[in-house]
């Protein structure tokens, strides 16, 4: 009893981590569902079977909703980790005016509700005579700019803590300007940068708000989901879901792992 | 010394222009777009184009349709809960300070008053009209339900998610970065299809909703799935990271030893906390809060997977209105007025709170 | 030109005064920031491969001489030349001059091997793996060629630091306070590698401090700098002995300083009365202008008797002193003892065991040596540089 007690807290804690992983085990749960007729709605396990997984694309719309959701993620990634980390060396190395305006503008993206960023950018489509175009380009410039904010917050982070005596000792040692950024800066804040982009993907793919507003007929794969929400929703959704489960969680682990291993080769 | 590291030079400028160009033109023009858009004729359509007519009425029609409750029509009851709101506010406040030589403006107990009045009505309006007036039950607004909900939403997870990162932090030792890893996880599953899961776990045939049942919590065929509860639910689910994240990160830069000095001094653990570790971690808990509630506020998603025309977000609203209704006026004139709202509530709850700095 | 550069052409050939002079200058170098000036109108000469130590409390602006040195600061006015160039405004890296930082500056991100042959590699000289090799068993660090820098402990981190300037074989080796992260042990110990390795290499090393004994320890020459000039450059052994400021006085070791007016200048010697006791000091140790100034004695050349005893110093005997404050250091007493005008002196004996130890309130006599007095201007500040320096 007495063991409980001094471990109330942490076993508190690790109920509601539990509480946080019962919906993935659900989802991959279902991803080895049967549905029980075709036009089944019931969202309920029914029988086990392999079918999901190996015919992934039953739905087409889905892997085309897929494929796009991937497109965007890529593009949006490549240039917001490129505009972000620039503006992160901006912020942590130069002066400039109008500091604290230029903070706001960066910082309010991530601070606003989605609903009120996508209507405004709709706003902003419709009046500037694009209602009629409305889809992979205006969905890829909603996610390249709320990408941004998290690219600049997470290199930024990353780039203050370096010390800044390193660049001056590369300098020392007969290193150019462009021999200490490529040798010394940005090796050190490469994790950050590559954090940085992980994270921009994550939010681009996972975006539905935003999306939806801006999409036009153009489907990305929250929005197919949204679609069968309602309808008889392909299992096939799960197999998806546990396959980003698995991708992402490998990535942190090979990132914990090489961690572990610099420090354990004292 | 930092000061000399930083360079003069029109170098910064280059760097900062592309990224703060598209954010300029995509969020910041956007929204003047966006006010602009919420004053436009509402007779127009987007195939037809708009005329802009300064036409402030849509704010006034939109609050008239989905900001104000219906049932909340008996002014008398109303007043009185006003009235008591207030009086037990500046009462807190008068007690609050005596015996300290702090005195207050006229200033601030105005706006403490108003927020009384405010409370006042939302907590009290609806115990008189249940008990004195009965009828129809009071049926709350989009707009004041997406408030609501997601304060509670904000509320569980400030629960749940301060048990998390206080154990993660303090308690966890070897496995701190494995545990973690573990919270934001999930967070790489699609969102949506998370969602979905909950309509499974709370399902007329779940174990969770047998388990209800059996406790007496809802009626022996009551429903989990499609209620208040299931939405926010989701919602305390979906965001809890985004309150786990910022109060480890708070809580894992106290130093241990502060705690400890505290049990030197006598406190026992419930007073060390109050007394040491939870004001050390308000920066954490005013950055989760409202990590968690401005999107939790406008979020519709959970609303409309879980839920149903009961419990309609403000969210929904906007987006239907956008796409279904074509009424762009009456969509943008509530997007502004939820962005203003909620960026009043941020001011007075980070004045409140005493800190202006939350990245 | 300021006195310390007129007072080096003054001494001679040998010591550089000439434009052959091949090591590094520095002439009427200045360094203003925004709020205030870290570096005045400073001349230096550095002898060629000598340990060179410039000594001063924080903020007297030694750092930023270094780093200006270094090419990490460039100065507002001034020139530096090294070996007959001017390298002034030459950049860090063009420059043949090597830190060791006060925090080491190790590249986390690259092994030991790899930080070490950083400078090789970027000037793209040499058998780097010969020379990498040839350095860390200098600082008997082969067998960690392969870790990383956060895997060592700080005495083997501030080593590499030392092994990636030297292996460069520059002209100037700076060293920022290179030991302020050590504990004494290792400190002690690392102050004599340090002294070996220069005197090997045959490089010079300048080397910044705040702590006097490490200077005085290590090199053959130091520069007291206070508030961004330079208040006295010699050897160790003069600076202490003949202090020419009251900073230097008080910031190098400790001094006793007593008023005194000046009564008469008399060729080799010159008479004070000091306090109404008639006290002598030669004249090459007197560096005041004016007719007051300050007397000024070392504690531990301070005799201390009973009161009539006859102590062996003629001449400057001063009586009336009591006891007020008596600690035992184990090798050393110091006492603190009130004299007849009010001020308290530091009187530091060793424990020879052929003298009793005195008590509080025992009432004696003090002495010197006239040989051991300086004199310094009435117009500094008697308390200048007292309790800085060494913590």
């Amino acid at each position: 009893m007495r063991w409980i007690r001094e471990r109330m807290v942490l076993i508190l804690g690790l109920l509601v981590l539990l509480y946080t992983f019962v919906p993935i085990f659900v989802v991959v749960l279902m991803s080895f569902n049967k549905l029980p007729s075709e036009q089944s709605k019931i969202y309920k396990f029914s029988s086990f079977t392999l079918d999901n997984w190996l015919h992934p694309c039953a739905d087409p719309s889905m892997c085309s909703a897929l494929g796009k959701s991937l497109a965007i993620g890529g593009l949006a990634t490549l240039v917001a980790t490129v505009l972000g980390t620039l503006m992160a060396f901006a912020l942590v190395r130069h002066r400039f005016a109008g500091r604290s305006a230029m903070n706001l503008t960066i910082f309010m993206p991530m601070a606003s509700p989605e609903i009120v960023m996508g209507s405004s950018l709709l706003a902003l489509f419709v009046a500037g005579g694009f209602a009629g175009q409305l889809g992979f380009w205006t969905i890829l410039i909603a996610h390249i700019m709320f990408c941004l904010s998290f690219v600049v917050v997470t290199v930024r982070a990353r780039l203050a803590g370096m010390d800044d005596t390193l660049e001056q000792a590369a300098m020392d040692l007969y290193a150019t300007p462009s021999q200490t950024f490529w040798k010394v800066t940005f090796p050190l804040v490469f994790p950050g940068i590559l954090g940085a982009a992980l994270l921009s993907f994550s939010l681009s793919f996972d975006d539905f708000i935003i999306t939806n507003l801006n999409a036009g007929q153009t489907t990305t794969f929250p929005m197919y989901v949204w679609g069968v929400a309602r309808k008889t929703v392909p299992m096939q959704i799960n197999v998806i879901g546990t396959l980003m489960l698995i991708v992402s969680v490998t990535i942190v682990l090979i990132g914990e792992f090489n961690n572990r291993r610099r420090a354990a080769a004292r | 010394m930092a000061e000399q590291g930083l360079r003069k030079s029109t170098t910064g400028y280059l760097l900062l222009l592309p990224g703060l160009l598209w954010l300029v033109l995509f969020f910041v023009i956007p929204f003047y777009s966006l006010v602009a858009a919420s004053l436009y004729d509402p007779a127009g359509s987007d195939f037809r184009g708009y005329q802009m007519t300064y036409h402030w009425q849509n704010y006034t029609d939109a609050l008239r349709d989905y900001g104000k409750p219906e049932g909340w029509n008996h002014p008398f009851w109303l007043i009185l809960a006003a009235v008591i709101g207030v009086a037990v506010t500046v009462g807190l406040l008068l007690r609050a300070r005596r015996g300290t030589s702090q005195t207050h403006s006229v200033g601030s107990y105005v706006g403490y008053g108003f927020v009384g009045a405010l409370v006042g009505m939302a907590v009290l309006y609806p115990i008189f009209k249940a008990l004195f007036v009965g009828g129809a039950p009071m049926v709350l607004s989009p707009l004041l339900r997406s408030l609501l909900y997601g304060a509670l939403a904000t509320a569980f997870c400030l629960l749940l998610g301060y048990v998390l990162a206080y154990a993660i932090a303090f308690k966890s030792g070897r496995w701190k970065t494995l545990m973690l890893v573990l919270v934001i996880a999930p967070f790489f599953t699609s969102f949506l299809v998370r969602t979905l899961s909950w309509k499974l776990l709370l399902g007329d045939d779940s174990v969770i909703t047998h388990v209800f049942q059996a406790l007496h919590l809802i009626g022996s065929n009551g429903q989990l799935l499609y209620t208040p509860f299931a939405v926010i639910a989701g919602l305390t689910y979906n965001f809890l990271p985004f309150m786990v994240l910022p109060l480890f990160a708070s809580l894992d830069k106290i130093d241990y030893r502060l705690i400890e000095a505290s049990r030197d001094l006598y406190a026992n653990p419930i007073v060390g906390f109050f007394k040491v570790t939870w004001p050390l971690s308000l920066p954490g808990v005013i950055s989760g809060t409202l990590l968690t509630f401005i999107p939790a506020v406008g979020d519709y998603i959970n609303a409309e997977l879980l839920g149903s025309t009961n419990t309609r977000m403000i969210g929904s609203v906007i987006q239907s209105l956008f796409t279904d209704a074509n009424d762009y006026p009456a969509a943008s004139a509530l997007s502004v007025m939820l962005m203003v709202l909620i960026v009043g509530m941020v001011l007075v709850y980070v004045r409140r709170a005493g800190t202006e700095e939350l990245l | 030109m300021s006195k310390v550069a007129e007072e080096q052409e003054a001494a001679g050939p040998e010591r550089g005064a000439d434009a052959s002079f091949d090591g590094l200058r520095m002439r009427g170098l200045t360094k203003e920031f925004a709020s205030f000036t870290a570096v005045k109108d400073l001349d230096l000469d550095v002898p060629t491969g000598s340990f060179f130590a410039l000594l001063g409390p924080s903020g007297c602006g030694k750092t930023t001489t270094l780093r200006m040195v270094a090419g990490l600061e460039s100065p507002t006015a001034g020139t530096i030349t090294l070996g007959g160039k001017d390298i002034t405004r030459a950049k860090a890296y063009q420059r043949p001059v090597n830190t060791v930082f006060q925090s080491y500056a190790l590249f986390p991100h690259l092994d030991i091997f790899e930080n070490v042959a950083f400078g090789l590699r970027r000037r793209k000289t040499g058998d780097v793996d010969a020379e990498v090799k040839r350095m860390l068993d200098l600082v008997e660090l082969e067998s960690q060629a392969r870790k990383k820098p956060a895997q060592l402990s700080g005495g083997q981190q501030q080593r590499v630091a030392l092994a990636r300037a030297l292996i460069n074989q520059p002209e100037v080796l700076l060293l920022d306070e290179p030991l302020g992260a050590l504990d004494l042990k290792l400190r002690r110990s690392m102050q004599i590698e340090l002294k070996r390795i220069q005197t090997e290499v045959g490089l010079t090393f300048i080397h910044v401090t705040h702590d006097q004994e490490e200077a005085m320890t290590m090199a053959d020459t130091i520069a007291v700098m206070n508030a961004g000039v330079i208040e006295q450059m010699g050897a160790p052994a003069e600076l202490y002995e003949n202090p020419h400021t009251t900073f230097v006085a008080n910031f190098l070791g400790q001094s006793n300083l007593i008023e005194g007016t000046i009564q008469k200048r008399d060729g080799d010697l010159v008479t004070v009365d000091m306090q109404g006791v008639g006290v002598s000091v030669p004249t090459h140790r007197t560096h005041a202008d004016g007719d007051r100034g300050w007397v000024g004695i070392r504690p531990e050349k301070v005799l201390i008797g009973d009161e009539g005893e006859a102590l062996d110093a003629p001449g400057n005997t001063i009586p009336g002193g009591v006891v007020t404050d008596v600690s035992f250091v184990g090798v050393s007493t110091q006492y603190l003892v009130r004299m007849p005008w009010g001020q308290e002196l530091q009187v530091f004996e060793q424990n020879t065991g052929r003298r009793r130890i005195f008590r509080t309130g025992d009432k004696v006599e003090l002495s010197w040596r006239p040989e051991y007095a300086f004199l310094l201007d009435h117009a500094q500040d008697a308390h200048a540089g007292a309790q800085l320096g060494d913590d």
